[in-house]
């Protein structure tokens, strides 16, 4: 049974996205548009074994990401490749056995659990759509423990209802239950976010932990920027339905290069006592309606750097000089600018 | 340490003076499952031109606490015990009808939830002018154009013709603003602010934060701030009250508390930060969950989750009593007092048997 859980470590991509639209249709808004475009052309690749950080505000389109990634939307255009194959395309038992791939934790551990089954019930669930996986009651009752034990709860919990746990042994109920078809990647929709901080570490611990032990790829979705530090190899930063900026963590995040991510850098609070004064980029306004995006730039207009060609032209992705991985959309990138520099920036966004 | 605790600018002018002072405050909740204590023995004080943080985890009693000064608590729920002290009258010995007087004058507050805390149905320029209206007897007409004011001030833009719009023609960010301007309309003492950005997004949120700082400034109020975020403390407050399961566990200015907690949770708290951990390494998890409610044990609350517990943890709860900057605790076991008699905030103060154990290196 152990020599499932053990994946090698292998590299390459498992899931590469490419050029990915995807538009809703929703009543008509205050600008007369019926046309919500939630994903504008989003580029993205997942390797084995790697945590993707997914970071944005609310309404960037994140979400309908992962509901494309998980296959629950299919995009307008572009495509979506998991090793290789396009899962838009199959049918059948191709589909059954490419979606024991890709699992999902949620946001919510109390309205993601249903709490009429008991925890052994619901982390077996997807058995009774994989009936391939465990045949017999006995190897099930056997996997559902080695389910439990790993994801730090006890045997016997299996027989406990939902309502019997606290929020984070919750959370960790619905990991069991992700792993249960042995998947090769884990989207995780904010999975600590609905968690007191001390219980969120116990959370994080385990995700990575887990990760160490099978190799699973997580992509990570997440608004807390510390977390995200924290678990991503990799980070991709969203706005508007676009992806504006990706690279390597340390790299983002240090030397953002897009506005966008250098303001958003910035505006999480920091707990830092030592009080250094830090170069604060406090946004105008709020992040404009998908149904009436800007033209050109998606964030000119709560840009401090915008000029003539942001509202005429889509920016061009521009690699970093020193690391081509990280990319940014924009006209006018950023040179070196570090948040946590006490130094002055050079175009200080103007305060209220 | 001294010189952290200089970068808190004290000002001349009011900034300083004490403007709530709350003690021995006790709240029960009557629940089918018999009488718990919500809020057990809780003291602070909020001054003038500053901020005091109430940090704590869900469930510790951080707002029931907020809810109480306000006169805002639900039915089920009683103050038992202790005086809330706001500008020299103890607002816990008043009757409903008495405190409403100082509901606007004196004392604002803005919750979590914009949407929520607003009035569908009316405009927002009607319930931003009803504190005019009700308290200054002003005209729906003057109302109006306090409310106006009121909106140019918490920046909401084209305030003329935006003061007829329903609460949900705004957006997140805005109705906060109009929240935290329905507070400061009658320029309170006192501002107490329960989670105002959690719902929000992060730039929005530091729109808001960098809001309440000016407004504080402008007119010297004194601003409790709820909260679970440590980041958010460490930005905003002047000092800091922690708590856990209905008791304040730890107090003192912010800069002091954090570089050197002398509390096991509070130490605990910030090293499940995940920014203080390498990426990727093993975060120094708080084992456990707070004890529920009901079932909050005899001696320290803390104790199921202390790395550090003794007998005496088990056996008596822990008086908040100051420390000295050393580190070492003032009184010893024998010689503590009975009660704890409410302690200035600014007075570095912990409950715990042996936090001049804890080692913070």
């Amino acid at each position: 049974m152990t020599e499932t859980l053990t994946r090698p470590q292998g590299t390459g991509t498992l899931l590469e996205v490419e050029g990915v639209t995807k538009t809703f249709h929703v009543p008509k808004g205050p600008s007369g548009n019926s046309r919500l475009r939630a994903l504008d052309g989003i580029s993205l690749s997942v390797e084995r074994g790697e945590t993707l950080g997914l970071v944005g505000e609310s309404g960037c389109g994140k979400s309908t990401l992962a509901r494309t990634l998980m296959m629950l939307e299919r995009p307008d255009s572009g495509t979506v490749r998991f090793d290789g194959q396009d899962p838009f395309g199959m049918r059948g038992k191709e589909l059954l056995a490419w979606r024991r791939r890709v699992q999902m934790v949620f946001q919510d551990p109390f309205a993601s659990l249903n709490a009429r089954m008991n925890a052994g019930e619901i982390i077996s669930e997807p058995w009774r759509a994989h009936k391939d996986l465990y045949r017999t009651s006995r190897e099930r009752d056997a996997r559902v423990r080695e389910l439990l034990h790993m994801v730090g709860l006890r045997p016997s919990d299996a027989k406990k209802s939902p309502q019997e746990f606290s929020g984070g042994q919750r959370q960790r109920i619905g990991i069991a239950r992700a792993l249960a078809l042995n998947p090769d990647v884990i989207i995780l929709d904010e999975p600590v976010s609905a968690l007191d901080l001390s219980v969120q570490a116990q959370v994080l611990n385990l995700l990575n932990d887990l990760q160490q032990r099978l190799g699973v790829a997580y992509v990570f979705i997440s608004h807390d920027l510390s977390v995200v530090r924290h678990v991503a190899d990799r980070v991709a930063v969203m706005y508007l339905g676009r992806i504006i900026e990706t690279g390597v963590t340390e790299e983002v995040f240090d030397r953002p290069r897009h506005p966008y991510t250098a303001a958003l850098m910035s505006a999480s609070p920091k707990l830092d006592v030592t009080g250094a004064e830090r170069n604060r980029i406090i946004l105008q306004g709020e992040i404009p309606s998908p149904l009436d995006p800007p033209s050109g730039c998606r964030f000119r207009t709560r840009c401090w750097k915008a000029q003539d060609i942001c509202a005429e032209q889509l920016p061009p992705t521009v690699p970093a000089p020193e690391d081509a991985s990280h990319a940014a959309e924009c006209h006018f990138p950023l040179e070196t600018i570090k948040v946590r520099n006490p130094d002055p920036a050079p175009d200080p966004a103007p305060a209220q | 340490m001294s010189a952290l605790t200089q970068a808190s600018p004290a000002a001349a002018g009011q900034t300083g003076t004490t403007v709530l002072k709350v003690e021995g405050l006790t709240v029960d909740l009557r629940t089918s499952r018999g009488t718990v204590r919500a809020v057990d023995n809780v003291g602070f004080e909020a001054r003038a031109g500053e901020t005091l943080a109430l940090l704590g985890e869900s469930g510790c009693g951080k707002s029931m606490t907020a809810k109480a000064v306000a006169g805002l608590l639900d039915p089920i729920a009683d103050v038992t015990g202790g005086e809330i002290v706001l500008n020299g009258t103890d607002l816990a010995a008043l009757s409903p009808r008495q405190r409403r007087k100082f509901a606007g004058p004196e004392l604002g507050i803005v919750f979590q939830d914009a949407l929520t805390a607003l009035n569908p149905v009316y405009p927002v320029g009607t319930q931003l002018g009803e504190a005019f209206r009700i308290h200054h007897k002003l005209s729906a007409k003057q109302a109006r154009a306090k409310a106006i004011e009121l909106m140019k001030r918490v920046g909401i833009p084209e305030p003329e013709s935006r003061v007829s719009a329903y609460p949900h023609q705004f957006s997140g960010g805005m109705r906060q603003r109009i929240l935290i301007a329905m507070a400061v309309a009658l320029n309170p003492r006192l501002l107490i602010a329960d989670e105002p950005t959690t719902a929000l997004d992060v730039t929005v949120q530091a729109q808001i934060m960098a809001l309440l700082r000016s407004l504080r400034e402008e007119s010297d109020m004194a601003v409790v701030l709820i909260t679970h975020d440590l980041a958010v403390v460490a930005e905003e407050a002047d000092t800091v009250a922690i708590m856990y399961a209905g008791n304040v566990v730890e107090t003192g200015r912010v800069a002091d508390v954090f570089s050197n907690p002398r509390h096991p949770y509070t130490k605990g708290l910030l090293e499940s930060v995940p920014v203080n951990a390498e990426r990727g390494g093993e975060l120094n998890s708080i084992p456990g969950s707070p004890p529920e409610l009901h079932n909050i044990p005899p001696g320290c609350v803390y104790q199921s989750r202390c790395p550090m517990v003794q007998e005496i943890c088990r056996a008596q709860r822990p008086e908040l009593l100051p420390i000295n900057d050393d580190g070492g605790s003032a009184g010893s076991h024998s010689t503590r007092p009975a009660t704890a008699t409410a302690l200035p905030v600014t007075v570095r103060a912990a409950a715990c048997h042996f936090s001049e154990e804890l080692d913070n290196d």
